[in-house]
């Protein structure tokens, strides 16, 4: 083959890795079946890497900061709540948001698989699925911070949600003060993934982003 | 099953390490096992808790050294093999030799795509009364069925509050197994980081999981 011919959708077999012929050979059999259009499969991944991801959450976070109606329905039912807003993806049911406080912080794992709030936060990042944040979120939550260079006053509670049934939880973090008066897509743009899952904080008006 | 899926306060697996800009998939494989998964699921080949169970099955050595979403495509395979959708002839063969298994949902199209974008539902009536509300104080049983469970080990036989309920829903653990769906309730239950880790734990931590009412005793 010629370097003019190696194009990325033309690898010759013995270059691509065990897996990748395995994933390659179960489509094959996938679609020869009659089972997926190989088409479908495109769509699936063009919806996941265009319609979901944390810009939803931040939408959200920031409503709730500045209108305290819907903050006090997203807190009751954020299904419900998040369904109002027509602007943010359609949200699955079973989904609960849960209020960062002074006294009290939270943070979210799933222990046993890798359960979080695709269509507010977009699939989550791969330090969420791996054994260290599932092993020590539950037992040792200071440490987990800790490695993302979070501390928190040696007072505050610190709340850890194990999602282990269809539930799904979306942090609402503490609004970062010096915002008074900020619309809602000014703060959306404070508000990080890592912060509505409660390993980070909102970015702090004037920080680098 | 007590399988190492099941990790909550295990040690030695390190720091965590987040990686600056991850990239959504790592390599393009990634999106078509994501992809696969979720077409197969929705075309009714599998419920989500099926999924789940297989993964956990994978042999430990396997489920530990194997990236996510490696584990994903493992657990696909054994399941597609398991429930006769693919043979193992199809795969030695690398494509399909072997006549296909009718789908519950038939086959999935483009126009199925939006339906897998938005979580199913997993709320059903209540077949009963609940047995538990909040403020309630309950034990996480001490059990350990080899199937598919949503209990974890960390909390079994320890005390805790029921905080919030949530009505009833699919019980993972007879819909795994394609025993049925028996709705049952599910609450919030909140355990204080003593009561799980010892009295010389951070005695600021409290963790909750979502537990279904069979996963509980009155205490």
């Amino acid at each position: 083959m010629s370097d003019h011919d190696h194009h990325h959708h033309d690898h010759d077999h013995s270059e691509l890795s065990e897996t990748e012929l395995r994933v390659r050979a179960l489509e094959s059999i996938l679609t020869e079946k009659g089972y997926v259009e190989a088409a479908a499969l495109d769509a699936i991944v063009q919806a996941y890497e265009t319609k979901i991801g944390p810009h939803n959450g931040a939408r959200v976070v920031a409503k709730a900061w500045t209108d305290p109606a819907f903050k006090k329905a997203l807190l009751e039912d954020a299904s419900k709540a998040v369904g109002t807003l027509g602007h943010v993806s359609r949200v699955g049911d079973h989904l609960v948001a849960i209020e960062n406080t002074p006294g009290r912080h939270n943070m979210v794992v799933c222990t046993l698989c890798s359960c979080y709030p695709w269509e507010m936060l977009g699939l989550p990042p791969v330090w969420y699925k791996a054994s260290p944040y599932r092993s020590r979120a539950v037992k040792d939550p200071r440490g987990v911070l800790a490695d993302f260079g979070v501390s928190l006053p040696k007072e505050t509670e610190i709340r850890v949600w194990d999602s282990t049934a269809e539930t799904r939880f979306l942090v609402l973090p503490m609004r970062p003060e010096g915002t008074e008066g900020w619309s809602e897509d000014q703060l959306a743009e404070l508000v990080t993934r890592d912060s509505m899952i409660g390993t980070g904080f909102p970015k702090r008006p004037g920080a680098p982003s | 099953m007590n399988g190492v899926h099941d990790m909550g306060g295990m040690d030695g697996f390190g720091k965590v390490e987040p990686e600056p800009n991850e990239p959504m998939f790592h390599e393009e494989w990634e999106s078509r096992v994501l992809a696969m998964v979720r077409a197969m699921g929705a075309a009714g080949a599998f419920n989500i808790d099926a999924s789940r169970f297989y993964r956990e099955t994978l042999p430990p050595q396997v489920y530990l050294s194997s990236s996510y979403y490696r584990k994903w495509l493992l657990g696909l395979e054994a399941l597609l093999l398991d429930k006769g959708f693919i043979s193992n002839d199809d795969v030695a063969a690398g494509h399909s030799v072997a006549p296909a298994k009718s789908l519950k949902h038939g086959k999935f199209s483009v126009a199925d795509v939006e339906r897998v974008m938005v979580r199913g539902k997993f709320g059903r009536a209540a077949p009963g009364p609940a047995k538990f509300k909040a403020g309630d104080r309950v034990r996480a049983k001490n059990i350990h069925p080899a199937t598919h469970t949503r209990l974890p080990r960390y909390v079994r036989g320890h005390v805790g509050v029921i905080e919030r309920d949530h009505g009833c829903h699919v019980f993972p653990d007879t819909v795994a197994n394609d025993a049925g769906e028996h709705p049952q309730w599910l609450y919030t239950v909140v355990f204080d980081g003593s009561e799980l880790w010892g009295p010389d734990s951070d005695p600021t931590i409290k963790v909750s999981i979502d537990a279904f009412e069979p996963y509980l005793e009155a205490v």
